[in-house]
């Protein structure tokens, strides 16, 4: 089935390289042909030597899948920060990081590659995998569609292979976090269906009379994430054999579906499918139910409504009619309220387990991570007051701020649940080591304070000067002056992504040697008292 | 509550949920967005903003492809200082031919939505480059390849008609003329001829005289380059409308 699907897709490649009116899309039309035959052989292969093995096997749980899922994580995230470490040194000392004869390298195309790679390679994966873990062992059912999952993790594979070459090339829709261009698109709309089906099927094979709360939350990203994406790369292409298209909105109506589509971005994927995260791990982790049913019904309901209409925020004082700035910023002040309750509801579910805060590293981390979530969702409905914004809009606060979240909430969730599901897919007592677990959240923490201090002082710094007025009353700076003024601030902002990558790499390094089997002799004896839990009797805190 | 215990319906129904998530996500966004497509006062009435000429139209695109909107808005706010710094603040007619829009999110460069005419070409073509033989505290990279690579505009004519399937008014004889009319606007020398019928068209779409320019926007008269398009849209941007004409105080455009 899957096999007969991607030859026409093969087919459908070569026939669009066949007719490619510019060599990009030859180049794209190639790559991706080359890669779904690479997959049929990998198939080939793989079927060749299953023998009398069922790998469908409906009394397994499909766990492979997660490990891949885990591996593709761990490879992403170092690859998206490395970009972001390299973005930032061009901006801190362009004399040393441009070169004039590679124009690809420029900032303005790594920079697409830097989100992209973080947000939806990293991020994307995180979220494939702790997905496909999470629903099985809630529904105590198989992932649904037997070879289709496989279909989902490679065909996000190719998506993110197919946007990354092309931004280095320059195949770009410009329109930020929606960057990959028509036929990228579509590719990613039919392997998020087929995600939307599986999941929707494995609940539908469930052994749980419920459906337990971090579901909902995965439901929610899938479903929006596909309207939103479908909407906001609406697009005409140039011709079937061209790379380019052209948006079918224009201006102020594009303005505003492109933000509509960008704050969701945020609250759809990084913020309802990481709750799900949250809503698994930490009481598994530590051990406790949920600490309220009654909260995660109300604050789920009331995120999701109220999320969607945040998007004018980032247009204020623009030509998007005043009617639709003022909604936009109204139900950003009111999101402040549904996105505490969500961190409320995580920290307080280790009322008597706090000890594990002291105890096990990756449970501090994921404390952290609501942390920072708490404060980034009250930085958020703060900057979308006009008056506010008119200062910290265009500046470096808004880097800051989406760091705080990205670094702190979505990565720091994250590596919690890439530490829980090494430990317990690979069926291990402890991790390699506890004490890399230590050193991981300290530089990544300390790190983190660097990036957003670091963005802060830049930000309003460079926003008051922006706006500064000299005793004569003319404008005190040209705008190169503030440029200039944010050196130190770069400087202490590359030192802090530095170490978050470094972290990072002691991640990696940890997650390997415990997949292997490898432990520290050495280990302090109350290092992880979670024992692997049990494979079948989930809790079910929602009941 | 009452309607907390009723919430066993959602968690017993994936499809219910899922008919639940997408009914409550839908209602924000098309509130907020269906109303600009038909409230008429949405983009202010304005003279001067016509369809992008094949060559600005090019040079647009290698705006787009090599990312400039992240570091640069187009989109001047009406504060005192912005308006000072860059000029009248922008109108949503402004953008109402640009697909997509560019009006970005972040300054680390200054904002161009008014840069057309700000400077000369011979300091645009310094600037892109080697930004910081001009501007020694600039962080921009540098665009030297832009000079070296000849235009390619094999298929502007279709650029045209795409840009038309989705709502541009280009006419019958812009989108014939599309190939012509990008050499005449950058080869004054040569075609005398065509250079009158793309001014005529594009003047008479404006309604205004003087938005189409016309000269060897990078000074190298061999060829056609990436660099010429990239000048001719950055000195055209800003410059279209006529706020002579403009009234910000009248009550249609008020939004």
């Amino acid at each position: 089935m899957v096999s007969a699907f991607l030859c026409v897709f093969a087919v459908l490649a070569i026939l669009i390289a066949g007719n490619a009116a510019d060599h990009l899309m030859g180049v794209h039309a190639l790559l991706f042909f080359s890669a779904i035959i690479a997959w049929l052989v990998g198939i080939a292969l793989w079927a060749g030597k299953l023998g009398d093995r069922d790998p469908f096997d409906e009394t397994q749980y499909e766990d492979t899948l997660v490990k891949f899922g885990v591996a593709a994580s761990m490879f992403w995230s170092l690859a998206g920060l490395l970009v972001g470490v390299i973005i930032a040194c061009q901006l801190t000392w362009p004399n040393l990081f441009y070169f004039e004869e590679l124009g690809w390298t420029n900032f303005g195309r790594l920079r697409p590659l830097h989100t992209s790679a973080v947000i939806f390679a990293f991020g994307g994966n995180v979220l494939l995998a702790t997905s496909f873990h999470v629903v099985q062992r809630t529904t105590r059912a198989r992932l649904f569609g037997g070879m289709w999952p496989w279909f989902v993790f490679w065909g996000y594979q190719l998506f993110i292979v197919l946007a990354a070459t092309g931004y280095l090339m320059g195949i770009t829709q410009s329109k930020e976090y929606a960057e990959p261009e028509w036929y990228a698109d579509l590719w990613l709309t039919i392997v998020w269906v087929a995600y939307l089906i599986i999941f929707l099927g494995t609940l539908w094979k469930r052994k749980e009379p419920h459906i337990y709360v971090a579901n909902w939350f995965y439901l929610s990203f899938i479903v929006t994430i596909a309207m939103l994406h479908i909407v906001n790369n609406l697009s005409l292409p140039v011709s079937l054999g061209s790379a380019k298209s052209y948006q079918l909105f224009a201006g102020v109506q594009d303005a505003l579906t492109q933000w509509w589509y960008g704050h969701n971005a945020v609250g759809f994927f990084l913020t309802t499918g990481f709750l799900a995260i949250m809503y698994y791990y930490i009481p598994k982790r530590v051990d406790r139910p949920v600490y309220s049913y009654r909260l995660s019904i109300v604050h789920f309901w009331s995120l999701i409504f109220i999320y969607i209409w945040a998007g004018p925020h980032h247009l204020h004082y623009t030509a998007l009619p005043q009617w639709a700035q003022t909604l936009g910023m109204t139900f950003s002040i009111m999101l402040w309220m549904p996105s505490w309750g969500g961190m409320i509801n995580g920290v307080m579910t280790l009322s008597g387990a706090w000890d594990k805060l002291r105890t096990d590293p990756v449970v501090r981390m994921m404390v952290v991570s609501l942390a920072f979530y708490g404060m980034s969702t009250f930085e958020g409905p703060l900057m979308s007051v006009r008056a506010v914004n008119s200062l910290s809009h265009y500046t470096e606060w808004g880097i800051g701020h989406v760091h705080s979240g990205a670094l702190g909430w979505v990565g720091f969730i994250s590596f919690g649940a890439l530490y829980c599901l090494t430990q317990w897919l690979y069926k291990r007592k402890s991790l390699y080591s506890v004490a890399l677990v230590e050193w991981h959240f300290w530089l990544a923490t300390i790190g983190i304070v660097f990036y957003i201090v670091s963005m802060w002082f830049a930000g309003i710094m460079e926003g008051l000067m922006w706006r500064a007025y000299n005793d004569f009353g003319f404008l005190e700076y040209s705008f190169v002056e503030t440029v200039e003024a944010k050196h130190i601030s770069y400087i202490i902002r590359m030192v802090g992504g530095l170490l978050y990558l470094s972290g990072a790499m002691i991640m990696s390094y940890n997650l390997i040697r415990t997949a292997m089997g490898h432990e520290r002799i050495n280990q302090p004896a109350d290092a992880n008292p979670v024992s692997q839990p049990p494979a079948a009797a989930e809790l079910q805190p929602a009941e | 509550m009452g309607l907390l215990n009723n919430h066993g319906v959602f968690e017993r129904h994936s499809l219910i949920l899922t008919i639940g998530i997408l009914i409550t996500v839908s209602i924000g966004g098309l509130i907020q967005m269906a109303p600009l497509f038909y409230m008429e006062n949405t983009i202010e009435k304005v003279e001067g903003m016509r369809p992008y000429t094949p060559l600005e139209v090019a040079g647009r695109n290698i705006y787009l492809r090599e990312g400039c909107y992240v570091c640069h808005s187009q989109m001047v706010r009406p504060l005192r200082d912005e308006v000072e710094r860059y000029g009248h603040y922008s109108l949503a007619a402004e953008s109402m031919y640009d697909h997509p829009f560019q009006w970005g999110s972040k300054r680390t460069g200054p904002d161009l939505a008014r840069v057309g005419g700000k400077y000369s070409d011979e300091w645009h073509v310094d600037h892109l480059i080697d930004p910081r033989a001009l501007v020694p505290e600039s962080i921009m990279p540098p665009y030297a390849f832009l000079a070296e690579k000849s235009l390619d505009f094999r298929h502007i004519q279709d650029d045209l008609k795409a840009l038309r399937a989705v709502g541009v008014p280009y006419t019958d004889e812009m989108i014939e003329n599309a190939s012509m009319d990008l050499r005449a606007q950058v080869d004054p020398d040569i075609y005398f001829d065509e250079q009158d019928a793309l001014v005529a068209r594009y003047t008479e779409a404006s309604g205004r005289e003087g938005t189409v320019q016309i000269r060897d926007f990078d000074q190298d008269p061999d060829r056609i380059t990436e660099m010429d398009a990239l000048v001719a849209y950055l000195q055209m941007t800003g410059t279209l409308v006529d706020f002579s004409t403009y009234e910000a105080e009248d009550l249609m455009n008020a939004r």
